[in-house]
């Protein structure tokens, strides 16, 4: 009689599951209970209370949250398509390049290395009002004579963001299009070509099909670490001024740790758990879709 | 005559358009980082100088000798910061390519029910925030006893990091022909020895970048750091940086030079396995 054995991928696999499991699964199901309870540090028994969905039902009717959550959903809008739309641009001036191509490809992924702590710190030091590079230059070349406030007004705060969110995150976008663009046939092009199709046309029926799925690959990357942002809002203006810059990630840690209700801040991080996947499986599916188109066309 | 000249203008502007944008493009990527390091190198009298002095007068790396001198001078402990990330960086790392290994073979060379969907839920596992993460493994690890200690932190790591090794291990040990295990195996190897000495070789510089972008994320990692470490024991250098920015006159020449130390060691690695890391990640983008 043979000995029972476990089938060898359930054995290899069994490491990445346990791992993931006990320090992911477990405590986000701790995560999800203790967000049916008032759970605060600095009253651990309060852990045993169950309130049902309150936290939640007051999380639908508090302003602030909301306000959070919507400039979230904002922030990663304008930034995902802008970071694409330039990330598109740059890869194309890098593949036209005739010369130097290498150097300028390493260049393109200068920004992918730093840490989105270091984003955050470096666009602080630069949109500093007293300081900061982007004041010295405008004042110096005399466009302004009194010192923006880059940081301290809730506007221009959340543009200095985006601006070091987009420049840390549009080479992500640039380089796997870029490999797209290398990996692409020349003939469909030269086809298109002789057809008579305008370089617009050309672009849009065969050269964007193609890199299509590269962008998704570039998206997905981007959705599975959406959260970084957090990191750049923290240094940058941790919130603020007067929550003008809040997002979601920032208000939970605040409500988590700082003001110690880490009942009513997992029920939060739930919603903006459920706001990640969301995002992922999009890109995922438009991933799939775009695969098997491009299968079919080539 | 007319069209041609026209024509021939035409395309001359439109290669200087190109060269302009490109140098454009090029600047606005290279120049944040260049004055950064150029203010690390610089007196503080002339980063604080109104109006600012554009051409430096005087460069010295006096903020990185202050830096390493111990807690005594700079009042932050930059070098414990240091050799904590490393340590916990590179055990992660470790551990988590093993992980990542064994899973990603699974996923390149058997077939199970349900791949797609643990696949896709190993990377669900990666969307969860940092900083939603870190509430419950606050708790768990404050009743465990384990925050503020290195094996906390370098848990955390791996899990962080084991789906996206597990996602590109598979595309490299896919791009390894099946056939040349088999071979291997029809001449005697076993399944165990056909991957040591087949697949394994030839996987090699995949597996490598995989490690090296692994690395990078654990020494970058600020969200779950934050929380998880309070004191020298463990506290990492991108939480260190925010030590910075907590006192009241901030240090922004020391900044700059504890930045430059924190982006030296990844700048080294990527530059190392760039050309894997793009090929690794797209494996299977268009063929499926």
């Amino acid at each position: 009689m043979k000995a029972w054995r476990l089938p060898a991928p359930v054995l290899l696999l069994m490491p990445a599951f346990i791992v993931l499991s006990a320090v992911v699964v477990v405590p986000l199901f701790l995560s999800l209970y203790s967000s049916f309870t008032p759970f605060r540090l600095t009253r651990p028994d309060s852990i045993w209370v169950f309130i049902g969905l309150d936290n939640y039902i007051r999380l639908f009717g508090d302003w602030a949250f909301w306000t959070a959550f919507g400039r979230t959903v904002l922030f990663l809008a304008v930034a995902l398509n802008l970071e694409m739309v330039l990330g598109l641009g740059l890869a194309m001036l890098v593949e036209k390049a005739t010369r130097g191509q290498r150097i300028l490809r390493t260049m393109m992924m200068f920004p992918m290395m730093f840490s989105p702590v270091l984003v955050g710190f470096q666009f602080k030091f630069m949109f500093n009002d007293n300081v900061g590079l982007v004041n010295n230059a405008l004042q110096s070349l005399g466009l302004t004579d009194q010192a923006i406030p880059w940081l301290i007004d809730g506007n221009l705060a959340f543009f200095a963001i985006l601006t070091a969110e987009i420049w840390s995150s549009t080479s992500v976008f640039a380089i796997f299009i870029l490999a797209g663009l290398m990996a692409m046939p020349r003939e469909p092009i030269e086809a298109a070509r002789v057809d008579g199709c305008t370089p617009w046309q050309t672009f849009r029926y065969v050269v964007w099909p193609f890199i299509m799925p590269f962008a998704f690959i570039a998206m997905t990357i981007r959705s599975l670490d959406i959260a970084r942002a957090y990191d750049i809002v923290k240094i940058m203006t941790d919130g603020g001024p007067a929550g003008r810059t809040e997002i979601l990630w920032t208000l939970i840690a605040r409500t988590g740790y700082s003001d110690a209700r880490m009942g009513l801040a997992n029920a939060m991080a739930y919603i903006a758990i459920l706001l990640s996947i969301v995002f992922t499986l999009i890109f995922f599916r438009q991933l799939a879709k775009a695969r098997q188109q491009v299968g079919a066309e080539w | 005559m007319e069209a041609n000249t026209l024509n021939r203008l035409n395309r001359r502007l439109l290669k200087i358009g190109h060269l302009i944008s490109l140098f454009l493009a090029m600047s606005i990527i290279c120049l944040p980082g260049l004055w950064v390091v150029l203010s690390s190198l610089r007196p503080t009298v002339e980063i604080m100088a109104k109006p600012p002095v554009w051409i430096p007068q005087q460069l010295s790396f006096d903020a990185y000798v202050s830096m390493f001198s111990g807690a005594g001078r700079g009042g932050i402990p930059v070098l414990d910061y240091f050799i904590n990330s490393v340590i916990i960086a590179a055990s992660s790392t470790i551990i988590a390519l093993v992980v990542g290994m064994a899973g990603g073979y699974a996923f390149a060379r058997y077939r199970f029910r349900g791949k797609t969907a643990i696949f896709v839920g190993f990377m669900l596992t990666r969307t969860v925030p940092g900083i939603a993460l870190s509430l419950p493994l606050f708790y768990v690890y404050a009743r465990l006893g384990v925050i503020d200690t290195h094996f906390g932190m370098i848990m955390a790591y791996v899990a962080l990091n084991v789906p996206f090794t597990v996602w590109l291990i598979d595309g490299f040990f896919r791009q390894v022909p099946k056939d040349l295990a088999e071979a291997a195996q029809i001449d005697g190897c076993t399944r165990w020895q056909a991957f040591w000495q087949v697949e394994f070789p030839l996987a090699r510089p995949g597996i490598a970048s995989a490690g090296i972008f692994a690395f990078l994320i654990s020494w970058n990692e600020f969200a779950l750091a934050s929380q998880l470490t309070r004191s020298t024991n463990s506290k990492t250098l991108p939480v260190g940086l925010l030590d910075y920015t907590a006192e009241f006159t901030t240090d922004w020449r020391g900044m700059c030079a504890l930045a430059v130390v924190m982006i030296i060691p990844a700048l080294a690695l990527t530059f190392i396995v760039q050309k894997h890391l793009v090929s690794g990640l797209t494996s299977g983008a268009v063929k499926g």
